[in-house]
């Protein structure tokens, strides 16, 4: 798949953003006035700058209202309505915060969940692609999950959860990467059940449709980016995941290690969905005889 | 609404003879020839006469080698195009409502102006029958000629989509593949008709024929020339006596 920036930029950012969301939606930790003000402002930046990234990658942003509407069927719709549901319930919540100096725990909750909401059904859109076998596992859900929480608790200086959090991710992470490198030869789609012509013999793309390329070999068959995976996967494995655990584990959290971790954690993560993209096989390239 | 019909009255469709078609491309041409001037936007070319050139079909012909075990490598064209599934995975990701399955004949359609171009509904897509057009940003894909079909401004021969109408070689069909006594769903009974992918769970409408058995070719080398009579006599024997001395 097409590694897009712009997506990249979302599902890293937008992560963080509703992570630290939660925490605060949970009172932890309760801040208000200025503490308050930093803490939201920095949330709702990562949050809506992810947002705003990903309506880059549309042909028509001008059209995204009509995105809420499909809610029954389309997981994309539901993520659109839980991010502003999210945002609004928790523009109030902070303006409570913030102005008033009061904390509407029951306005948090609600934000909590929606956040949470809003980061599963991100994941969902992608783990219910059955076209993608890499990301066609409830493994997607939890590692999207647990990276963006743990993110989240870095953020919100909450250790022991952030700790905990991103031990889960980082198993998570290497069962998704291990489980991923099989997922194609084990979803049983080969050019042979694509062409439907396997009982005859083996089959190999002669000829392209064309000299050229297209749409579909450039959305989808993306395998620059696979140059440095074995590397990039080791920069997200120890920026990520190894390093934020050591800091969390061994060192007194202050305000400047806190920063560093969560710099850290940010390349790392972001290593992490550029290979989440640039790795994952659709089975269409299967007729142009590509992975 | 983006949800699938429970069921649709008809399944129009294309039975594709993958023993007929010889891979002439005049269906790639002909598709992108009828539905770039008519239903929807445009199907645009970016950089047509340059070094790069890339545009939107909604047709394209794969040409696929089959190697069988002890017999020689056949080669086989593989026209692919929209497969209009029953349980189209490309319907239900759409988040605006812009993609749909027509209830009355179950032809899968978008509508452009509904369409944000967030390209799901390609990645959703098994078989690559979507393409985003370069220059609209808008989601294109087979309509089956919806305008061809039912338009009673044209002949009644012409009223099948264009692929299907200029085909030279009759290996495109088109009809209900829900009658079981019509004349694609007779075809596709009688040469073993086929889906694609099937293990994706998409129930595509159209359906591939398998190229029919070939004939045994007998592979040994043919023997080399020999003497028809051991001793030649008369001027031939006199010839073979002349050219031995030589």
């Amino acid at each position: 798949m097409h590694p897009a920036p712009s997506v990249i930029v979302f599902t890293t950012l937008s992560g963080l953003g509703f992570g630290l969301l939660f925490w605060l939606g949970l009172g932890l930790p309760v801040v208000t006035g200025w503490a308050a003000f930093f803490y939201f402002a920095l949330a709702f930046g990562c949050a809506v700058g992810g947002l705003l990234a990903s309506t880059f990658h549309l042909g028509h942003p001008e059209r995204a209202w009509r995105a809420f509407t499909q809610w029954r069927s389309s997981w994309l719709s539901r993520e659109g309505i839980c991010a502003v549901a999210s945002l609004l319930v928790f523009g109030l919540y902070a303006i409570g915060l913030v102005f008033l100096g009061q904390q509407w725990v029951v306005l948090g909750l609600l934000g909590s969940v929606l956040a949470i909401g809003t980061v599963f059904t991100t994941a969902m859109i992608y783990t219910q692609l059955k076209t993608v076998p890499r990301w066609n596992t409830p493994v997607t859900p939890v590692l999207f999950l647990s990276l963006s929480l743990g993110g989240g608790a870095l953020l919100a200086g909450q250790a022991v959860a952030a700790l905990l959090l991103l031990l889960v991710a980082g198993a998570a992470q290497v069962v998704w990467w291990m489980q991923g490198d099989k997922a194609l030869s084990e979803s049983g789609t080969t050019l042979a059940t694509a062409t439907g012509l396997g009982s005859i013999g083996k089959v190999r793309s002669f000829e392209p449709p064309h000299t050229g390329t297209n749409y579909l070999l450039k959305e989808f068959v993306h395998v620059v980016g696979r140059k440095h995976a074995q590397k990039l996967r080791l920069i997200a494995a120890v920026s990520g995941y190894a390093l934020p655990i050591l800091v969390l584990f061994f060192l007194p959290l202050g305000w400047f290690l806190l920063a560093l971790t969560v710099v850290l954690h940010t390349v790392g993560v972001a290593a992490s969905r550029w290979l989440f993209f640039a790795e994952a096989e659709h089975v269409v390239g299967l007729y142009y005889g590509k992975r | 609404m983006t949800t699938l019909p429970e069921s649709t009255d008809k399944k129009l469709g294309l039975v594709i003879d993958l023993d007929t078609c010889v891979g002439c491309h005049a269906c790639v041409i002909s598709c992108k020839g009828w539905n770039t001037e008519n239903y929807g936007a445009p199907l645009s070319d970016q950089d047509p006469y340059g070094a790069d050139p890339v545009g939107t079909f909604l047709n394209r012909v794969h040409s696929f080698e089959v190697q069988p075990e002890d017999k020689p490598a056949q080669l086989i064209h593989f026209p692919k195009s929209c497969l209009h599934c029953d349980d189209a995975p490309c319907v239900t990701v759409c988040p605006t409502g812009a993609s749909y399955k027509r209830a009355e004949d179950g032809i899968v359609l978008v509508n452009e102006d509904s369409c944000i171009g967030c390209g799901l509904c390609a990645w959703a897509c098994p078989y690559g029958a979507r393409e985003m057009d370069g220059a609209e940003k808008v989601m294109k894909k087979c309509t089956l000629c919806v305008d061809r079909i039912y338009n009673e401004n044209l002949p009644e021969e012409d009223r099948v989509p264009s692929c299907v109408r200029t085909c030279p070689a009759g290996a495109r069909h088109f009809g209900d593949l829900g009658d079981p006594n019509s004349a694609v769903s007779v075809l596709v009974e009688e040469r073993g008709g086929m889906d694609l992918m099937p293990e994706q769970g998409t129930k595509p409408v159209n359906k591939y024929l398998p190229p029919r058995l070939k004939d045994d070719i007998s592979f040994e080398a043919p023997e080399p020339l020999t003497p028809v009579v051991a001793e030649a006599k008369g001027f031939v024997g006199w010839l073979d006596k002349m050219l031995d001395k030589v």
